[in-house]
């Protein structure tokens, strides 16, 4: 579109020039495209850190890595890919970016609050490499279990630290999301008229602000307990190390549904548009998404069955797990039914999209597997669960995040992408996915163990299979991402609509300008009626 | 909203009733009544509480969102709390 | 849109929002708390009476009347009285600097007499002694902290009252500031019998 007016060309503020531009910006783009660039910076460094493990394990015996390192490179691997990717991802790049044109406005209520939020991811990112230095990243695993944690020589504190300075903003950017879409939603847009990638981020958000100072709490008490040694989870003093597992999981399990809810709420947006057909059960979703919210706080300790925890709290929370696959199902059910009898366009949103049902499904299946108190005595902390947390965090949260950068690409940077090397990305990234991760289901089953930086030679099969998919996961991720950045080389004449969707962000121009919109924009009855679109150019 | 203009009168008051229940849970710790006067101690700073929230934080002019929200949170600490009891008070 | 800038109940809600992870923040300990009770109930007893009931008090007595304080400020910028909300609001800083010296003694009381995380009394006497007093020291230290930060916030706010900021159709800093304030207060208020009055 007209290239001079865009929010590249203009800065949120007149008073700063180039960088500065960028670094004080207020403006939500701006900041949305700045947590893009680390995020996928802190992505590629965690999947090389991936790498390195799965090319360890490709054969018995130490190759590449000593065991101390292996543990920590597992542990970064872990807490990267949790906290400074899945966690912030959709919600801080995408969120940031499209949430306020979503819902017709210019901004989100607390645009300094949200510079401020952008500031702590990176000062996060940065604490976490300062703990790489001296004694070693920490090599406890990314849920830092007490005693070990209390002690291990290696840099605990600064990566627990580096942790909660990355919660906090993520509770800041909840925050922000919840107030910008109580006040400051175009006012001829009601509740049930929000787009569900809006939604999904409220729902989100309620997450982010309530869960969050679970684990805020419970990292400052590993530091504390590191230097003043009370014994508050040391039984020898009186404590219960339990109970830190207990504090960790009240987060860490509703931290889950904060990664993966923003992504359904993708997944929700690109369905429908390529089917050129409403979604189905609009109402439903909305209603799954809080439920998911709600629900997800009370199935914590499905993650503690053999930790030596009552046999009351195993039963209890075991059954309570299957109620929260529910809305989840629901979901499934949805995009399903909006494919049916709909006029299918393929396009790369598209395509990974339906890669997104088929993983997040096994995922989720493969969840109420681990769910069940029985089958679990034997998983837990196997390969199984190695295999289904990144079928639901990879193949469901980064495959939706694949799927947004490919569906609101045009839309940030005025560009389009060529199609046949995404679909090529995308295929050599889902097969090797499948060849990397289904051998760690049946080796769970046989027995291995996750975290273990050798293993029995009846493994290695396996591991060897595992690691030749990784090495076409890997390399599908970097034709991804090589297709999408030469886009930069050509001009930016994308249209203001190139996939014919019907939510606000895309009546205005690719890029958008400063205020997002040029004129009010208009406000359907119902977000999501193709009726009045004609089809989509190309 | 803000348009409300609490009197000084009536923040006196519930000043007041805060230093009387301060009193009464100061007197019900000398009340030896077992396991139930956590309870009780528990009771006496809930209305305590309430009255900070309602008059002090001005709740009582809130609308749905803010009271609804506020009581989740209560909600979450108390499935905080009480689900790790599932654990606890079973072992 | 883009009417932020003078929307006093989004202002409102955010805080609420900000104060909602508090409420969790703090939440965990009483968690630890709870089991801890329950599992160590005589040591907790124990440790209670070891804890000074006048301090408890004291402290108990002055956050309240700051809360006071800090309301009636709010009451005194809508009647347009300036001098008296400024008072006020010194009255809240007061209170809450007498408090953190209270604590300052308490604490150097209870360190002198040997206890303190990890130290060899409460290594030798019984584990649930040692929780009381190592979770006594986490939540204190905790809302101690949060007093110096709603001290902070309070001074900005009575800064502003001052130079005219603070208008009754422009209340948000106040009101906000003054709702950190009751949060801490009302944490003390749950911190007070539970630490103090156990019997």
């Amino acid at each position: 579109m007209d290239a001079a007016t865009s929010f590249y060309e203009t800065p949120a503020s007149t008073r700063f020039k180039g960088i500065w531009a960028w670094l004080l910006t207020t403006d939500h783009k701006r900041i949305g495209l700045m947590y893009l660039f680390g995020i996928l910076f802190w992505f590629l460094v965690a999947v090389c850190l991936g790498g390195l493990i799965r090319l360890e394990l490709m054969s018995p015996g130490a190759d590449i890595l000593s065991p101390e390192l292996y543990n920590s490179a597992f542990t970064l691997h872990g807490v990267i890919m949790i906290f400074l990717f899945i966690i912030p991802g959709l919600p801080a790049a995408f969120g940031n970016f499209i949430l306020p044109m979503q819902l017709g406005t210019d901004d989100v209520f607390f645009p300094k609050l949200n510079l401020l939020s952008w500031y702590l991811y990176m000062a996060g990112g940065l604490i976490a490499i300062t703990a790489l230095f001296s004694d070693g990243f920490a090599d406890t695993g990314w849920t830092f279990y007490v005693p070990f944690s209390v002690s291990t020589q290696t840099n605990v504190s600064t990566s627990v630290f580096a942790a909660f300075i990355l919660g906090f903003s993520s509770m800041l950017t909840g925050l922000n999301f919840i107030t910008t879409i109580h006040r400051m939603r175009s006012p001829k847009m009601g509740w049930m008229q929000i787009p569900l990638f809006s939604w999904s981020l409220y729902a989100t958000s309620w997450v982010q602000v309530l869960a969050t100072p679970v684990v805020s709490i419970t990292l400052v008490l590993v530091i504390v307990e590191r230097f003043l040694n009370i014994g508050l989870f040391d039984p020898a003093k009186g404590g219960d190390p339990i109970l830190y597992q207990h504090l960790f999981w009240m987060y860490s399990h509703p931290a889950v549904y904060i990664m993966i809810l923003p992504g359904m709420g993708v997944i929700s947006e690109i369905i429908p548009v390529f089917s050129r057909k409403s979604i189905f059960g609009y109402k439903a979703i909305v209603v799954s998404s809080m439920a998911i919210a709600v629900a997800g706080s009370l199935v914590w300790a499905h993650h503690m069955y053999t930790s030596g925890m009552s046999d009351t709290a195993v039963f209890v929370f075991s059954l309570l797990t299957f109620v929260v696959a529910i809305p989840s199902a629901i979901k499934v059910f949805s995009w399903v039914s909006t494919l049916y009898k709909g006029a299918i366009q393929m396009t790369p949103p598209l395509f990974l999209s339906l890669c997104f049902v088929y993983l997040f499904s096994v995922g989720g299946l493969t969840g109420l597997v681990l769910g069940a108190a029985g089958p679990d005595i034997h998983l837990h902390d196997t390969h199984f669960v190695v295999a289904h947390f990144h079928f639901t965090m990879f193949g469901g949260t980064a495959f939706a995040f694949f799927a947004a950068l490919h569906y609101w690409w045009p839309k940030m940077f005025g560009r389009m992408y060529g199609f046949k090397k995404a679909y090529a990305a995308s295929f050599l990234i889902t097969g090797g996915f499948i060849f990397h991760y289904v051998p760690m289901f049946i080796l769970g089953i046989q027995g291995m163990p996750r975290r273990y930086y050798d293993y029995l030679p009846q493994y290695a099969q396996g591991n060897f299979l595992a690691g030749f998919g990784a090495l076409f996961m890997i390399a599908g991720i970097l034709l991804m991402v090589y297709n999408l950045a030469i886009t930069f080389r050509w001009e930016r004449n994308a249209p203001a609509n190139p996939w014919g969707g019907v939510t606000l962000e895309w009546q205005t121009p690719s890029p958008p300008p400063l205020h997002n919109f040029e004129a009010d924009p208009d406000v359907p009855d119902y977000p999501y009626d193709f009726t009045g679109v004609t089809d989509p150019p190309g | 909203m803000t348009s409300h203009i609490q009197s000084y009168k009536t923040l006196a008051l519930v000043l007041g009733c805060l230093l009387v229940l301060t009193a009464v849970t100061v007197g019900a710790s000398y009340v030896d009544l077992g396991r139930l006067n956590v309870w009780v101690a528990l009771a006496i700073a809930s209305v305590k509480g309430s009255l900070v929230l309602l008059f002090f934080m001005h709740m009582r002019f809130e609308g749905p969102l803010l009271k609804v929200s506020f009581l989740s949170t209560i909600g979450f600490l108390a499935i905080m709390i009480g689900f790790t009891f599932w654990d606890i008070a079973f072992r | 849109m883009g009417s932020s800038r003078n929307d006093e109940t989004g202002k409102k809600l955010g805080m609420w929002l900000f104060l909602y992870t508090e409420i969790i923040l703090f939440g965990g300990l009483f968690v630890l708390y709870a089991v801890y009770l329950t599992l160590h109930p005589q040591a907790f007893i124990d440790g209670g009476k070891q804890l000074s009931r006048t301090f408890g008090l004291i402290n108990t007595i002055i956050l309240l009347i700051s809360s006071f304080a800090v309301a009636a400020s709010i009451t005194a910028v809508q009647k347009k009285q300036k001098k008296r909300a400024l008072g006020a609001l010194a009255a809240t800083l007061g209170c809450g600097l007498i408090f953190l010296v209270n604590k300052y003694f308490e604490w150097g009381h209870k360190i002198h007499a040997g206890i303190y995380p990890n130290s060899e009394r409460l290594l030798d006497g019984p584990p649930g002694e040692n929780l009381f007093f190592g979770l006594y020291y986490v939540i204190t230290g905790l809302h101690g902290l949060h007093i110096i930060i709603g001290m902070t916030v309070l001074a900005v706010a009575m800064g502003a009252v001052a130079q005219d900021r603070i208008r009754p159709n422009r209340l948000a800093l106040l009101e906000n500031a003054g709702l950190y304030w009751h949060l801490v207060d009302l944490i003390w208020i749950f911190i007070f019998p539970l630490f103090y009055l156990i019997i």
